[in-house]
């Protein structure tokens, strides 16, 4: 059975669209990206998983019990990272890293300070001091020190400089290999393809595809750009083509497909200049609207 | 409850606790000092207090209190007493739940593991004993004063017990009802002016009802309810307004219950 099950989970603030009949499953130990632009609903999705807020329809369960009705007991084994980290006036970071872990039986304080040393978070410092990306460490270690076994992360990189991310990254790896499932929400695609095994993807409050990441990847088109020098603009009028755009001898187009066969084609040609590149996020989109 | 929510709750309300607290026991030393000399010269109080217009009389409840009698006198004080117990608790019950909303930190409690029946009841109680606190100051403030100042004169200790009594129901009404119009509304950014709001509303809806006479709103105010001069007067509580009391506190304080269960806790932005 999964961890998280979501089905038909509805959520309208309001007029205002939240989320509309998302369903979906997360297994007991993967990691499931759920990627979409700003206002797609990522948030709302796990808001309502942790009961800060209350569905207008469908229900969600997390270790097989309902969050609306087992809200507390399910919270004893979950991680929440949320996307701004705002703590109280004039904590500082070791005082609300202790009161944190004094909601959670057992003792924390060594595994606290072990992951303040990786995150290289000085516990000291006021909180109200902190540069966003330091809040940012503050925040996940916060989340991690109960040992949980969900970890919902949402937006976890921004702030973080790339190092950082990398560290960051290390340490959700080590725990998904303990068995941690790992929820991620983001609207950067290249880092939900760095570490998730699945994703769901969500436009306007609706899921519109939930697949293998590897799947997502081969369906996935590329964005090709080709220059020539001839005036006349090269036509590529094979099948996977779409959305060519032609000017002054430069061709855009996105392929889907076998990528041998553009090249193919391209080594006919005398080009002055060739991309080929993944398409952004907001371009998958596109795709999935039609 | 939860012990922890309790502690913390109650460590960041200290300071505000001890900031009021040692205010109303200032206030109670000095105006009390003033005793002996409004009490020797009665006379003359009494011929200055006839020439005030009747309405400003009826506004500060002048005409009622006899500031000569050492009770009479604590009266009027303690109406301040009143004034500054009543935005206090305001202040409290406004920024019970909403503080942290409006410095989104109600995400990092509320993904906790704990209820929200626990969440609210630890941080009532933390309020709560922050202003039992400040009543046991005012209590012994209030005795320190009365024994350094009344001279010769005597006292009926019972209505100086009834008069400070009063104190901890007529601040829980402020506590429980702040708390409510918090929920009410969409959001309260800044606790300030909604606690002065509440206060003064309440202490001028009884003013006004001593120049204007007949208007049954003023019946809601703790400051009718639990009207200084009717217990000096009476030696006793208005007891059904002080029901009416007791019945607003609990209708708030049910509501609050409800409403902060079905919440959706805002987001970011």
């Amino acid at each position: 059975m999964s961890i998280i099950e979501v089905s038909q989970l509805t959520k309208y603030y309001g007029k205002a669209r939240g989320i509309v009949d998302v369903s979906f499953g997360v297994e007991k130990g993967e990691i499931f990206g759920f990627i979409g632009p700003n206002g797609a609903g990522k948030s709302t999705t796990i808001r309502l998983l942790l009961s800060l807020i209350h569905p207008t329809g469908g229900k969600a369960t997390i270790f097989g019990k309902d969050v609306t009705t087992h809200g507390p007991e399910i919270r004893r084994d979950i991680g929440y990272l949320p996307s701004e980290v705002y703590y109280y006036e004039g904590m500082r970071v070791i005082d609300l890293l202790k009161y944190s872990a004094s909601f959670y039986p057992g003792d924390h304080t060594q595994r606290m300070h072990a992951l303040a040393e990786t995150m290289e978070l000085e516990l000291n410092r006021r909180i109200n001091d902190l540069s966003y990306g330091n809040k940012k460490k503050v925040g996940i270690v916060q989340g991690l020190l109960h040992s949980p076994s969900v970890l919902f992360l949402d937006e976890p990189t921004a702030g973080l400089d790339p190092l950082m991310q990398r560290k960051f990254f290390n340490l959700i790896r080590e725990e998904n290999a303990r068995g941690v499932t790992v929820f991620f929400s983001s609207h950067i695609l290249s880092e939900v393809q760095r570490l998730c095994n699945r994703v769901g993807i969500i436009r306007e409050g609706r899921i519109v595809e939930i697949s293998d990441i590897r799947t997502l990847q081969q369906n996935n088109y590329k964005k090709v750009r080709v220059s020539t020098d001839s005036t006349a603009p090269v036509v590529f009028d094979m099948p996977g083509v779409t959305h060519v755009q032609a000017e002054n001898g430069t061709v855009h187009f996105f392929f889907k497909g076998d990528i041998n066969t553009v090249l193919q084609r391209l080594s006919a040609l005398r080009v002055t200049d060739v991309s080929i590149e993944e398409p952004t996020l907001e371009e998958i989109f596109m795709h999935y609207y039609e | 409850m939860s012990a922890n929510i309790y502690r913390y709750e109650l460590h960041v309300r200290l300071k505000s606790v001890l900031i009021w607290s040692a205010a109303l026991a200032f206030l109670i030393l000095f105006f009390l000092s003033l005793f002996p000399a409004f009490a020797g010269q009665a006379a003359l109080m009494d011929e200055m207090l006839a020439r005030f217009p009747a309405e400003m009389r009826a506004a500060f409840n002048l005409d009622k209190m006899d500031l000569a009698t050492l009770l009479g006198y604590f009266s009027f004080t303690f109406l301040f007493v009143q004034l500054c117990m009543a935005i206090q608790a305001s202040n409290y019950g406004f920024g019970l739940l909403s503080i942290e909303e409006a410095e989104l930190t109600a995400d990092f409690l509320l993904s906790k593991p704990v209820s929200r029946i626990q969440v609210l009841t630890s941080k009532l109680l933390a309020a709560v004993t922050g202003l039992v606190l400040t009543n046991l100051v005012v209590w012994v403030s209030s005795f320190i004063a009365i024994s350094l100042f009344k001279g010769e004169r005597e006292y009926e200790l019972q209505t100086l017990l009834l008069l400070l009594f009063s104190g901890i129901i007529f601040q829980l009404f402020f506590l429980s009802v702040g708390m409510v119009i918090s929920l009410l509304v969409r959001r309260v950014r800044n606790v300030t002016p909604y606690g002065l709001g509440l206060g003064f509303g309440a202490y001028l809806l009884s003013a006004f009802s001593g120049v204007i006479k007949d208007i049954v709103l003023e019946l809601l105010t703790p400051f009718k309810q639990f009207d200084v001069t009717y217990i000096v007067a009476h030696g006793a509580y208005d007891m059904p307004l002080v029901w009416l009391n007791v019945g607003i506190t609990v209708v708030a304080l049910a509501a609050s219950y409800w409403l902060y269960l079905h919440r959706d806790i805002p987001a970011v932005s």
